[in-house]
């Protein structure tokens, strides 16, 4: 069940890149390529859907953007977290800590 | 916060479009790039890496519709460019365009024009302030009152009013009024106008405040009225005096006492009952000098006013009846006539007031209109489902000739949802436009259905200006009909799978069975509605041709009614009948007029009266209700009523002569067990006066007296010439065979040649056969209107989609005419499809119209709703017109030259 790609649990995509960009500010492939190595292939990110989520969280003013040259000397735009999606970010780690020890111990006994 | 964030990013989304386009596009090709090179390094070539990059990253296009869709500013955006695209598309197609919008604008024009009209008389509060305070206090159940009855809503009696005025405490202000209509004519010709009755008090409670001068107020109606004015309406002030203010102080003759002008009323008030508008009023303590020998002010059993107030605050309607049943049996007692026997008395003293809400006001309207209206928008409603189902149906065969150009959208990267949206914008086009042109013909088909109830002698008067009520209805229906004529076809549409399209290199692929199924589920539901129309349009106009037909037991055309007033006369009462007498036989020797007698009741006025009668037969007596009318000699000749035995009043009865009677069929079967009734007698209960007995010489054929629709009543006629106490007023019926015109000014001179103070007023007897038919013929019209259209738009539906299918089918048709098929088997089988959805659609339109045909059961006379006839004729005139809608296309067809139909493959 590891080894294959699984689609993302709804809602939790846009954690995932603020997670991603919390270290440095990155391009869009970028992210994708680090979301996919950090669950070792667990997560496949589709570009229909990421793209959409970056306006989304930039509409949402978490993200912002600036266009940087990359290590390949190629024009990119490049994400970076706002203080506003730092907080935000803090907020949703919190919150799926709290619902995954939720869940884990509703699923204890059984294993 | 982040609202605002949204709202300023969508602005500057839509203002630096461009930019932030070109900006997502190079992200994109930086993506792709990026996934290139790290296949590339992974060992792929350049050419294979670019190939799976590709497939792993999916159309380009489709993510940036992605992208946009998360923004709302695009919303708006797409919505614009849709109404642009969808105006264009209808520019270039006019007929279709021009035939549903047509189509949209007679449904919705109809449907709220009939709305209109209930809103008028059933919704909409009187123009007054607070109206949702003022309540109503009358009697709960009245049934079984005897006394005089006047105006059109006799209510309560003058007594009665002063009771609960003194006695009442749920409201902060009380008034009474009644409706009526004066001759203001100084003399001559009478000139009638609608008049008001009023408590002193009346504008006061209402809060109207005057245009010019003053309105009446308490101290105008005390007992006596020294010199009361009078006070007029805005459109009466207009009319008659131009708007002048100088009316002020002006004098108007009312009923020949002339009352000073005191004030006119504010345009825009109509009083409380609605349908009708007055012109003058007067203080209800005026009555006795208008009316003089028959003023009901004091008379303990003279019904004539409605009493209405506002609630004081804090009051509810529940509390106010309370109190009003706690008082009731007080003031019955104290406005008991003295005249009731026992039986009476106690009935009268069980009343028990009740108060009840009138913010929307009174209107006789209600009971006559009031359903048949209902039942009417229903009608409408129909017409307005197969005019949607008629442009759903055009749509669909638009959608399919437009099914490559959507697949290619979709294949490109539109979502499905982009291309609902952008045919439901087409249909919003169709049904705003079609809204607009509605309400237009809404408010010209309203005037005439307002002009089609009025009579000169009611006139009608409606509020008609455009309410939240009407506006909300208005927009409800077209929004609802975009949904049903747009949504379908566009969820039809866009279900399609681009490969399979893209694949099939010529003709179209979605017209497989599911597809034209629908159309055709469509057409049956168009015959069925329209079937249970036409039903509805014949019921209507056979019950208005019985009504027409009936045997009334008169003959309607050629007679005239002449009501003469002799009150300026003041005869004596002794010289009255001997006056009258003369006069009708001055009537009789003009010229032209065939015969000429007196009436005390005229058929149809509305007027009539009754009596108690007792009679014997076979020993045994028998008690109950006779109408009765006081008639002159030839009076059953003048309406070519048989006589069917014994005599006809003449010149032997007379006040000296033992009393006679004439009686009808109906008064014979009832109380004289059908036996020839000539020669028997009966005696009539009245509380004062001696009573008979009648002696019976004569049997006349049934008439009716107040409406076509009743059955017989029994009706004993009496002599004018034994009558104990004549009137200051005759009235006689002429019939003449010449012209109208010339009959009147001949009567005209007559008169004024034996007296120039006798006041005329003339009123051809069709004309009341018109107004007791005007709620029938209303129907009938209405109905007959909507089953038209229903008919010619189900014709096009199945014209539409016969055409649609002798198209789909000119490959198949063309094989078999090379193969021999004769021209009259391709139109046979063309047709077979039509009788087939013809027949289905006759089938359950059958069943629904039975169903459906109990709503108007009431409302038809002469005629069951199941009525046979009616349904073979409806089911055949839309059978012919539907057979000749469907032949048309498979002639078509049938003139198919076979090699044509087959390269067209």
């Amino acid at each position: 069940m590891t080894d294959k790609p699984a689609g993302l649990v709804q809602g939790t995509l846009d954690m995932l890149i603020l997670k991603t960009l919390e270290l440095e500010p990155m391009h869009g492939y970028g992210i994708a390529m680090r979301i996919e190595q950090i669950s070792k292939g667990v997560f496949q990110v589709n570009p229909g859907s990421l793209f959409p989520a970056f306006r989304r969280l930039e509409r949402a003013g978490w993200l912002k953007c600036e266009w940087r040259d990359t290590e390949n000397n190629r024009r990119a735009k490049y994400y970076i977290l706002t203080a506003l999606g730092r907080k935000q970010l803090k907020g949703e780690t919190r919150e799926w800590a709290r619902q995954a020890a939720a869940i884990a111990r509703i699923l204890e006994p059984e294993s | 916060m982040s609202l605002l964030r949204n709202l300023a990013g969508g602005l500057r989304g839509l203002f630096q479009k461009e930019q932030a386009e070109r900006e997502l596009d190079e992200e994109l090709r930086g993506y792709l790039e990026a996934t290139v090179e790290e296949k590339m390094r992974r060992g792929l070539s350049r050419e294979a890496a670019e190939r799976a990059a590709r497939i792993e990253m999916g159309g380009p296009e489709s993510i940036k519709e992605q992208v946009r869709a998360v923004s709302w500013e695009s919303l708006l955006e797409t919505l614009w460019q849709d109404l642009k695209f969808g105006l264009r598309l209808l520019r270039f197609n006019p007929a279709f365009a021009g035939a549903a919008i047509l189509s949209l604008a007679l449904g919705i024009g109809a449907n709220t024009a009939i709305f209109q009209l209930l809103d008028a008389i059933r919704m909409r509060s009187l123009p007054v302030k607070n109206p949702q305070e003022l309540a109503e206090v009358r009697i709960a159940d009245r049934n079984g009152a005897t006394g005089s009855f006047v105006t059109r809503y006799p209510k309560l009696t003058n007594p009665q009013w002063e009771q609960i005025r003194g006695q009442q405490q749920g409201f902060s202000g009380l008034f009474a009024w009644g409706p009526t209509t004066f001759n203001i004519s100084p003399g001559g010709e009478v000139h009638t106008v609608q008049g008001l009755w009023v408590s002193g008090n009346f504008y006061e409670v209402l809060g109207i405040s005057p245009e010019q001068g003053r309105l009446l107020s308490p101290p105008d109606d005390l007992p006596g009225c020294a010199a009361p004015g009078v006070v007029i309406s805005h459109a009466f002030w207009q009319r008659e005096f131009g708007g002048d203010t100088s009316v002020l102080g002006r004098k108007i003759t009312v009923e020949k006492h002339p009352f000073e002008v005191i004030g006119v009323t504010p345009a825009g008030f109509y009083g409380v009952e609605v349908g009708r508008n007055f012109e003058i009023a007067l203080p209800l303590c005026v009555e006795p000098v208008i009316r003089s020998e028959f003023s009901v002010l004091n008379r303990r059993d003279g019904w004539w006013l409605t009493v209405m107030g506002r609630l004081k605050p804090g009051w509810t309607l529940d509390r106010a009846s309370a109190q009003a049943r706690v008082i009731s049996l007080g003031i019955f007692e104290a406005t008991l006539p003295a005249e009731f026997d026992a039986g009476d008395a106690k009935h009268y003293l069980g009343y028990q007031l009740g108060v009840f809400p009138a913010d929307t006001g009174v209107s006789e309207l209600r009971s006559t209109y009031e359903n048949p209206l209902w039942l009417m928008l229903a009608l409408a409603a129909l017409v307005m489902l197969i005019a949607s189902a008629n442009l759903a149906n055009l749509m669909l065969a638009r959608a399919s000739a437009r099914e490559r150009e959507m697949c290619m959208r979709m294949a490109v990267g539109a979502t499905r949802g982009r291309l609902i949206r952008q045919l439901l914008a087409e249909s919003l086009l169709l049904g705003l436009a079609g809204a607009l042109l509605g309400v237009q013909l809404a408010h010209a088909l309203t005037r005439l259905l307002v002009a089609s109830i009025s009579t000169p002698s009611a006139p009608l008067f409606m509020d008609m200006a455009m309410d939240w009520r009407i506006a909300g209805f208005t927009a409800g229906i077209t929004t609802l009909t975009c949904v049903l004529f747009g949504l379908t076809p566009a969820l039809r549409a866009t279900q399609v799978s681009p490969g399979a399209v893209l694949k099939s290199s010529g003709r179209s692929v979605i017209s497989g069975p599911a597809r034209f199924g629908l159309r055709r589920g469509l057409v049956v539901s168009q015959i069925a509605m329209s079937l249970m129309l036409v039903v509805g349009a014949i019921l209507f106009s056979r019950s208005l041709q019985k009504l027409a037909r009936l045997d009334a037991g008169f003959t309607q055309n050629g007679v005239l009614e002449m009501d003469l007033d002799l009150t300026e006369l003041h005869l004596p009462v002794e010289r009255r009948a001997e006056f009258q007498r003369f006069v009708l036989q001055q009537v009789r020797a003009i010229p032209g007029v065939d015969s000429a007698a007196e009436a005390g009741i005229v058929p149809l006025s509305g007027d009539g009266q009754n009596r108690q009668v007792l009679a014997n037969s076979a020993g045994q007596v028998i008690e109950g209700r006779s109408e009765m009318n006081e008639v002159s000699p030839k009076y059953f000749s003048t309406w070519h009523t048989p006589m069917l035995a014994g005599r006809d009043f003449d010149d032997r009865d007379s006040l000296t002569s033992p009393l006679v009677a004439i009686v009808n069929e109906a008064f014979g079967r009832k109380y004289l067990a059908g036996a020839n009734p000539v020669g028997a007698t009966f005696r009539i209960k009245s509380e004062s006066k001696g009573t008979g007995p009648y002696l019976i010489v004569g049997l006349v054929k049934d008439t009716k007296i107040y409406d076509l629709r009743e059955d017989f009543l029994p009706t004993m006629f009496l002599p004018v010439a034994q009558k104990a106490h004549h009137e200051q007023n005759e009235t006689i019926l002429i019939r003449s065979q010449g012209s109208l015109f010339s009959l009147i000014s001949a009567l005209k001179s007559t008169v004024q040649h034996i007296d120039r103070g006798i006041d005329m007023d003339f009123t051809p007897f069709d004309r009341l056969v018109e107004v007791s038919l005007l709620r029938d013929r209303l129907m009938a019209r209405l109905s007959g209107f909507f089953g038209l259209l229903a008919v010619v738009l189900a014709t096009v539906g199945l014209y539409g989609v016969i055409a649609y299918m002798v198209e789909r089918r000119t490959s198949e048709i063309g094989i078999r005419m090379a193969l021999g098929a004769d021209s009259g088997s391709i139109v046979r089988l063309m047709m077979q499809e039509a009788s087939v959805l013809l027949g289905v659609g006759l089938l359950i339109g059958t069943a629904l119209s039975l169903a459906a045909g109990r709503a108007a059961a009431t409302m038809l006379f002469g005629l069951k709703p199941t009525d046979f006839i009616t349904y073979v004729l409806a089911v055949a005139t839309l059978s012919a017109v539907a057979a000749l809608a469907s032949l048309l296309p498979a002639r078509r067809a049938s003139r198919l030259d076979p090699m044509a139909a087959l390269r067209n493959e």
